[in-house]
């Protein structure tokens, strides 16, 4: 007798799955990305003869200043967030892997605030940035500080810059641990030849170190970029978009990163369609974007 | 003293300083949790004059009927429970039936899971929300501000990672163990809760942490399911509803928000090793 190229157990095994995947997953995706080309709203049903209307949601999209500004936005963030995280946490990797007394104390210390959701640590931060920063500015007898226009989260360029460092405190920790893993990794003979050969240590940061870990820079340079690209939550708890500036003579929110701007174009503005047409755009770039990244990262790592 | 010697007590030094400035944010939390809110405004750096308060604080917020906060902690328990229970349990069935069975719709099953991890919330988020309301019109069964809803959200969204998981490891199990068991008359499904289920206990201990501390923590996803001021709430619901009210009661917000940290930090203080080991494993991956 033959046996059952698939037998019961695997579908039954794989049903519940394959059902949940399809319900929030599938279903949903391929609907947005329908959606994207019509007049969708809040209010429309499923099954609805909505109105096709090709490209039009996003022949708006490219016209509208809120867009522009936030992508422009979410690009310097990203770019900022990935270089302040990647070289703080380079550095204390380094820091962590030498012999220190208390460095499994450090590590865990650097890595605490990895555990706590982003939205909270925006409002922990929300408080630094408007009540004990200008308490310190007042110690070291700068009263300036404490002045409402000269707050950090007053000014929309302070402000990502707060973005930046509160992303950078969040995931400084987690990246840190990726690389001390890698850093660990590396043959120690490697290291003690070089010292015998009399390299300094800057010389063995360039000629060992960041070769022998670029590895891992392909995953930490990827996770790094996906996580600032789609921030929310931190951007929702500290400047919640704002303050308002000018852009193209509108009035905007000043901090939006992308992933808000999609959120309040579909709920705040009520345009569902709008919104989902600049979730797809969020999609294809995020994809692109993070395809070059690893391929071109790929290429330089070293083969052990 | 010699220089070697010198630069290892600055090293030591430095590492110190960093590590006291990493942690300055959860002190800030900590004093000023424990104040009256004239306290705050007048010094938020330094000790409180009375650390009782942090007690009433607390108190205040955990019997609040308009934070809710004690309702949202109990949602946020049985969210994440259910969630983890059954992501791990359905994951590492399918992982084992995908991984033991060799066609070619095997493996793009596997793939089409893997390649769903590119795709980021936003693009469903609106969609899903239309067509969760769409099959409570059709079944009856709500999946709006609901826990089914909720908990079926994070098993599709968990899935892909959990699944992909748990396949490289069950890859490494030698096939023999199963065939001995095949032989000894066992049923398939017997094979796999009494062989392979225990072998993953590992395996199973990552992808708890990685989906628990995501869940736990996950503002997003409630947000648009569950809604603000529901009669569903999790934390990050009750803290944003409560702190992103016009008038900034900074002591209570900082008391809900240690409130919330608590059992993570104690979870990590527990469990430090498997933790870090689990969420580095899950990115290398």
């Amino acid at each position: 007798m033959r046996k059952a190229k698939h037998p019961p157990v695997f579908w039954l095994f794989l049903a519940p799955v394959l059902v949940a995947f399809v319900l929030v997953i599938v279903v949903p995706f391929l609907l947005g990305v329908y959606y994207s080309f019509t007049n969708w709203s809040a209010t429309a049903r499923i099954g609805e003869n909505l109105a096709f209307i090709g490209f039009g949601n996003y022949a708006k999209i490219l016209k509208d200043p809120s867009f522009a500004y936030s992508f422009m936005l979410t690009v310097v963030y990203t770019i900022l967030n990935m270089i302040a995280i990647n070289v703080i946490a380079f550095s204390l990797a380094m820091l962590v892997t030498q012999r220190l007394k208390g460095r499994n104390v450090y590590r865990a210390g650097f890595f605490v605030p990895n555990l706590i959701g982003g939205l909270i640590l925006g409002y922990i931060w929300q408080f630094i940035f408007n009540n004990a920063v200008p308490s310190i500015g007042t110690l070291l007898g700068f009263d300036s500080w404490a002045a409402a226009e000269n707050l950090v989260l007053a000014k929309s360029a302070t402000a990502l810059l707060a973005l930046v460092v509160v992303g950078a405190w969040q995931y400084a920790g987690y990246i840190m641990v990726i690389y001390v893993a890698a850093i660990e990794n590396i043959p120690q003979e490697l290291i003690e030849a070089a010292q015998i050969d009399g390299a300094s240590p800057l010389r063995r940061l360039f000629a060992i170190t960041l070769p022998m870990t670029s590895q891992a820079f392909t995953i930490t340079l990827f996770l790094t970029l996906v996580n600032s690209f789609k921030q929310f939550d931190v951007n929702v708890s500290l400047t919640a978009g704002g303050p308002a500036v000018m852009f193209m003579d509108q009035p905007i929110y000043g901090t939006q990163l992308l992933a808000m701007n999609i959120y309040n174009q579909g709920f705040k503005s009520n345009d569902m369609a709008g919104g989902q047409a600049r979730a797809v755009i969020f999609f294809l770039v995020l994809a692109i974007v993070s395809v070059i990244q690893v391929s071109v990262n790929k290429k330089k790592e070293i083969e052990l | 003293m010699t220089d070697r010697r010198r630069g290892a007590i600055a090293l030591e030094i430095l590492a110190v300083l960093l590590f006291l400035l990493f942690l300055f944010p959860f002190f800030i939390v900590l004093v000023n949790a424990a104040k009256i809110p004239f306290e705050i405004t007048q010094s938020p750096l330094t000790f409180p004059a009375e650390w009782r308060k942090i007690v009433d604080n607390m108190v205040t917020i955990w019997t609040s009927v308009n934070i809710r906060y004690s309702q949202s902690f109990l949602s946020s328990v049985i969210i994440t429970a259910a969630s983890l229970v059954l992501l791990n349990l359905l994951a590492s069935q399918a992982a084992w039936a995908l991984v033991r069975t060799k066609t070619k719709l095997s493996a793009g099953i596997f793939i089409t899971f893997v390649a769903a991890m590119v795709i980021p919330f936003q693009i469903v988020m609106f969609p899903l929300l239309t067509w969760f309301r769409e099959i409570a019109q059709f079944t009856g069964i709500r999946l709006l501000r609901s826990y089914a809803g909720i908990v079926l959200a994070y098993i599709g969204f968990g899935m892909s990672q959990s699944i992909f998981m748990f396949h490289g490891f069950i890859k490494s199990i030698p096939l023999e163990l199963e065939e001995a068991a095949t032989i000894d008359g066992c049923t398939p499904r017997q094979i796999f809760f009494k062989i392979i289920f225990p072998i993953l206990k590992p395996i199973h201990a990552t992808v708890l942490v990685l989906n628990g501390i995501w869940i736990w923590n996950d503002y997003l996803l409630p947000l648009l399911i569950l809604g603000k001021g529901n009669s569903v709430m999790t934390i990050p619901l009750a803290v944003s509803n409560f702190a992103g009210a016009y008038v900034k009661q900074w002591d209570l917000i900082l008391t809900a928000i240690l409130m919330a940290m608590i059992p993570i930090v104690i979870f990590f203080l527990i469990a430090q090793k498997s933790i870090i080991k689990g969420m580095v494993a899950g990115s290398i991956k």
